[in-house]
């Protein structure tokens, strides 16, 4: 009950101190900015661990914060195996295999105007459809280990990669082109020197939209079969033994590597997008 | 016109791609049965096929090219046997049937609805929330975006095994799955959304002395609309997933999902096409049909 009673006080406490914090005069600045979400992310597992343990809740159900960090940090072998496995051979490898195969489909397609206008509806509609379904397909030609994880990433990210690369291409004005042409420039060379760094933001769009998709294709395709190794499989083989715990580290986990891929992506596109309005702040 | 062309001739090619494809992923298959059945197979034993690779084999054995596309457990199915299978599952079957594609799509399709409905209507809630509150745009905004990044589907086997636990199955999890892969994206998109107006917009409404609640039913919501059925589109694509791999971990009783898994389990790949086939066109549909009803609300509304 004194814990019930405790994580209510906090929440409210919480609260009110983000309530001062937002109104305060200095909201506007960074520091605050940052603090205020932390504040609140805090308070939820706080209160998170004082509810499960006020209201004992059996472990089965939701196991306390305390208890998916002590299993985090006694088994970050298990964990440490399953991102290789999961992570950097199956959705790494086939996101890369997927966005180079994209971009390159998408240079022939920009060469001709018939194929545009045929591919692009085409890849419009492929990319709502649910790819993941083609898991156990994959799984079935490509064999249990990550080979088949990085297929069905492959064919996870190929068209909104293809997508948003075709429509980048588009981006620059005749205006420009013509610039180009009254140089004499080769196809190529307005190419390189125009028409790809016009396509940039658009080609990280889609890189970024491709960063979630590669994880989600690569732990939901090893749910249709697996080596011993990996996070999915960790997933659904910890749920089947009850280990909550193991699979809220393995949660944690595959949080941390998404949040740190998209960053990592998105920090290249600062660099590569300097002159976007979008990125001069 | 000539866009219709140029997407015909594309669709064209894929097939045209896909039946060459499946000649030389079935011929392996397709020989072990003819020799089976006693007919001369070039080379006869199949330790020495196996040295060999598919193309050789095709030409080597012309005879077994019709039979790749009329393998009853192909490796890859044919695109004429996907689509007999798709039309003997949904019209000749009834649709009580256990074996109806239209049974286990509906299975999935109330979970999907069901939660998309929860899941957008919380999000929207919540968007409002973020709107009108400074301090919850601060603390809760962040971790929306963040949730965009990291693959929430990972929590699906979870939450389908933690529900059971405590005596809830049948269409409650699959659906609390497709609500929160619904929720995030449409919190994000309808933040945006009722956040469009500018501020000459804004101050003309002040300046008819308009309230914060008017302002909101005058102006924001209805700017937001665009937003909102962005959002929605992605919403339900991605309830459908929620409710596709919802029914993995269940261990296949009915549904998209579970035709998907009995499939994979039993080699019956014409099976595992065809459901997911079934899944592609029920997702193209309800994108179809949000579409449609968003060209009818914004026409309207005068904004299309």
């Amino acid at each position: 009950m004194m814990l019930i009673l405790a994580a209510m006080l906090l929440w409210a406490f919480g609260w009110w101190l983000n309530l001062r914090l937002a109104e305060g005069s200095y909201a506007h600045t960074r520091a605050i900015q940052v603090t205020v979400p932390l504040i609140f992310g805090l308070t939820i597992l706080v209160v998170w661990e004082l509810l499960v343990r006020g209201l004992q809740v059996p472990l089965v159900i939701l196991p306390p914060p305390t208890m998916i960090a002590g299993r985090f940090a006694s088994s970050t072998s298990i964990l440490w195996a399953d991102f290789v496995q999961t992570f950097v051979k199956g959705a790494l490898s086939g996101y890369v295999m997927g966005c180079c195969a994209a971009f390159v489909m998408a240079i022939a397609v920009d060469r001709s105007t018939f194929l545009r206008m045929g591919l692009l509806p085409v890849g419009n509609f492929v990319a709502a459809l649910p790819i993941v379904g083609t898991a156990p397909i994959l799984v079935m030609w490509f064999g249990f280990d990550w080979q088949s994880k990085a297929a069905v990433v492959v064919v996870m990210v190929f068209f909104p990669m293809l997508v948003n690369t075709v429509a980048g291409l588009r981006e620059t004005t005749a205006m420009q082109r013509d610039l180009m042409e009254t140089y004499a420039a080769s196809y190529w060379q307005s190419f390189f020197k125009l028409r790809l760094p016009a396509a940039m933001p658009f080609i990280f769009n889609g890189l970024k939209i491709s960063t979630t998709l590669a994880l989600i294709g690569a732990i939901v395709a090893e749910f249709f079969g697996s080596p011993t190794v990996g996070m999915g499989f960790r997933i659904s083989t910890s749920v089947g033994q009850l280990a909550l715990d193991m699979v809220w580290a393995e949660i944690v986990v595959a949080a941390l590597a998404g949040t740190l891929f998209y960053g990592a992506v998105a920090m290249i596109e600062k660099v590569v997008t300097f002159w976007h309005p979008s990125q001069r702040g | 016109m000539k866009q219709v062309l140029a997407v015909l001739t594309v669709v064209a090619v894929i097939i045209a791609f896909w039946y060459a494809a499946s000649v030389p992923m079935n011929i392996r298959g397709v020989l072990v049965e003819a020799e089976r059945a006693g007919e001369v197979v070039d080379p006869p034993k199949a330790a020495d096929r196996r040295q060999i690779d598919e193309f050789e084999l095709i030409l080597d054995n012309p005879f077994a090219i019709d039979d790749t596309w009329e393998q009853e457990r192909p490796r890859l199915p044919a695109p004429h046997q996907v689509a007999e299978e798709l039309w003997d599952t949904t019209v000749e079957k009834k649709i009580t049937s256990k074996r109806s594609l239209v049974y286990h799509a509906w299975v999935t399709l109330s979970a999907t609805l069901l939660g998309f409905a929860f899941g957008t209507g919380l999000g929207i809630l919540l968007a409002v929330g973020i709107v009108h509150s400074k301090v919850m745009d601060m603390s809760v905004m962040p971790w929306a975006i963040v949730s965009q990044t990291i693959p929430i589907i990972a929590l699906a086997p979870m939450i389908i095994v933690v529900l059971y636990s405590v005596g809830v199955q049948g269409i409650i999890p699959k659906a609390v799955i497709s609500a929160y892969l619904s929720f995030f994206p449409v919190v994000v998109g309808m933040v945006k959304g009722l956040r469009s107006p500018d501020m000459m917009q804004l101050d003309l409404l002040r300046t008819y002395g308009a309230s914060k609640a008017q302002g909101f039913w005058k102006l924001r919501l209805p700017a937001s609309m665009p937003y909102l059925f962005a959002s929605l589109k992605i919403g339900i694509a991605a309830s459908l997933v929620g409710a596709i791999v919802g029914e993995l971990p269940t261990g296949a009783v009915a549904g998209l999902g579970a035709r998907l898994l009995a499939g994979s389990y039993y080699g019956q790949t014409v099976q595992i096409w065809s459901a997911l086939f079934g899944a592609a066109i029920l997702a193209a549909c309800l994108v179809g049909l949000l579409g449609l009803i968003e060209r009818a609300v914004l026409k309207r509304m005068g904004m299309a």
